[in-house]
């Protein structure tokens, strides 16, 4: 049980996407899940036993490791993924479900029961807002809990048990800032990719609706 | 989930590449992403750990690591890899948009070649020539400005065994040891090589499709 659950998750939600959904699950696989795979996971992987202070008290490093880093980055990097790829299951079920229906009644009862229209548009346009929702959360998160997207060299540090301000330091902060920001643009440009397809899709449903009623009031 | 995951997509690329695509994804699987899981990951995977200052200052040692290394060459490597492929998606979305779109024709009752549809091979030619000459192209461009940044950033390809580092908490210049120098350069040089070996490559499949393109069209002409 690991990121492959993910990955077919994904690869499953494809086929009932848009083509900008389908374009946003290829980014969020190429530039989110295997950087963080092949590359993140390895950055942070050692991050508490290369976090130095200058003192040798026992439990010193450690109680300044927590208090700098209540959660690792790549931990709430990892969160996000999570997060930000379960809604498309509600697409999945809603659409299982529509297909279990027609089984059941043993008639045709959708014209495709994986055409987005009607509650599956409902359907589709929750999970594309809360999709974002969790994008912003997450980003916000980042932000608060580490004071923007820097990474420090040093932190000053003087919580018990350590006996004055010592100085600890933070093992590659360059590379852990380089994926931060890495990891920034890619969630940005996930939300961008959400609202446009958001748009399409109440766009090309408005445009559907009016011209019904145009086409009945002519009849 | 791994590199295993990125084979199978671009596997599936395989099926509309020419000749030369094909021993280019053959290039890239074996002599790059093989050899950075089997070989390179292990040679850089205790750079940090083996880093040696010989000073006893703590934090020293953190602080001019981060300032030689900005970004692991390891990570460098995976995000060239993941770039120079991401071009190959494009094509293979193109791709399932074309087979879409005939088998939509087909169902409204158009006459379509059924079996390119069948073989589920299709030709380059129309729009999708101009998708796969991009992604070519833009494999090309990611190519040359990662092989740039490796320059630029490590002052050439050649890993040096002593570094000399004075950056805050080091009390003078202290002399800091990269570990398996002779062995990083060779891994180095090596990628480096075969990064150059795909560029050649990708230069001569756009070369070739050009030319192909222009044979067809005195032959339309005449």
């Amino acid at each position: 049980m690991s990121w492959g659950f993910l990955r077919d998750l994904l690869s499953g939600v494809n086929k009932y996407s848009t083509g900008i959904g389908r374009i946003w699950g290829a980014v969020v696989f190429m530039f989110r899940l295997l950087v963080y795979v092949v590359a993140a996971e390895n950055i942070w992987k050692y991050e508490h036993d290369e976090f130095e202070c200058s003192i040798k008290q026992p439990g010193c490093e450690n109680v300044c490791f927590d208090h700098f880093f209540p959660v690792s980055h790549v931990r709430l990097w990892a969160l996000q993924l999570i997060m930000v790829s379960t809604p498309s299951l509600l697409v999945v079920f809603h659409v299982a479900y529509r297909e279990n229906r027609e089984k059941h009644h043993n008639q045709k009862l959708y014209r495709n029961p994986r055409e987005i229209d009607g509650g599956l548009l409902c359907t589709y346009i929750i999970s594309l807002v809360l999709k974002t929702g969790f994008e912003i959360v997450f980003l916000v998160l980042f932000y608060k809990l580490y004071n923007g997207f820097k990474i420090p060299h040093l932190v000053k540090c003087d919580i018990r048990p350590c006996p004055s301000t010592v100085d600890c330091y933070i093992s590659k902060p360059t590379e852990k800032m380089i994926f931060l920001y890495f990891l920034v643009a890619t969630s940005c440009l996930c939300i961008i990719l959400n609202i446009s397809e958001l748009s399409y899709l109440i766009f090309k449903y408005s445009i559907k609706c009016y011209l019904k009623r145009y086409m009945k009031k002519q009849q | 989930m791994d590199w295993g995951t990125l084979q199978d997509v671009l596997g599936g690329v395989n099926k509309h590449s020419t000749s030369i695509g094909k021993i280019w994804l053959t290039v890239l699987f074996i002599f790059r992403i093989m050899i950075l899981v089997v070989a390179a990951e292990r040679v850089w995977g205790d750079e940090q750990q083996d880093f040696v200052c010989n000073t006893l200052q703590p934090g020293c040692k953190n602080v001019c690591y981060d300032h030689f290394f900005p970004i692991s060459h390891i990570r460098l490597w995976a995000l060239q890899l993941i770039f120079v492929s991401t071009p190959a998606l494009l094509v293979a979305m193109h791709v399932a948009y074309r087979r879409h779109e005939m088998k939509r024709r087909f169902r409204h009752g158009e006459k379509i070649d059924i079996e390119e549809l069948k073989n589920e091979r299709i030709h380059i030619r129309g729009p999708l020539w101009w998708t796969y000459a991009s992604s070519i192209f833009f494999r090309i461009i990611f190519e040359a400005v990662f092989m740039y940044i490796f320059y630029y950033m490590y002052d050439g390809y050649q890993m040096p065994r002593l570094m000399k580092c004075s950056d805050w908490p080091c009390p003078n210049i202290v002399d800091c040891f990269v570990s398996r120098p002779t062995e990083k350069t060779t891994f180095t040089i090596f990628m480096l090589a075969v990064s150059g070996i795909c560029m050649v490559l990708n230069l001569a499949e756009l070369c070739y499709l050009v030319i192909k393109v222009c044979m067809k069209e005195p032959r339309k002409t005449t």
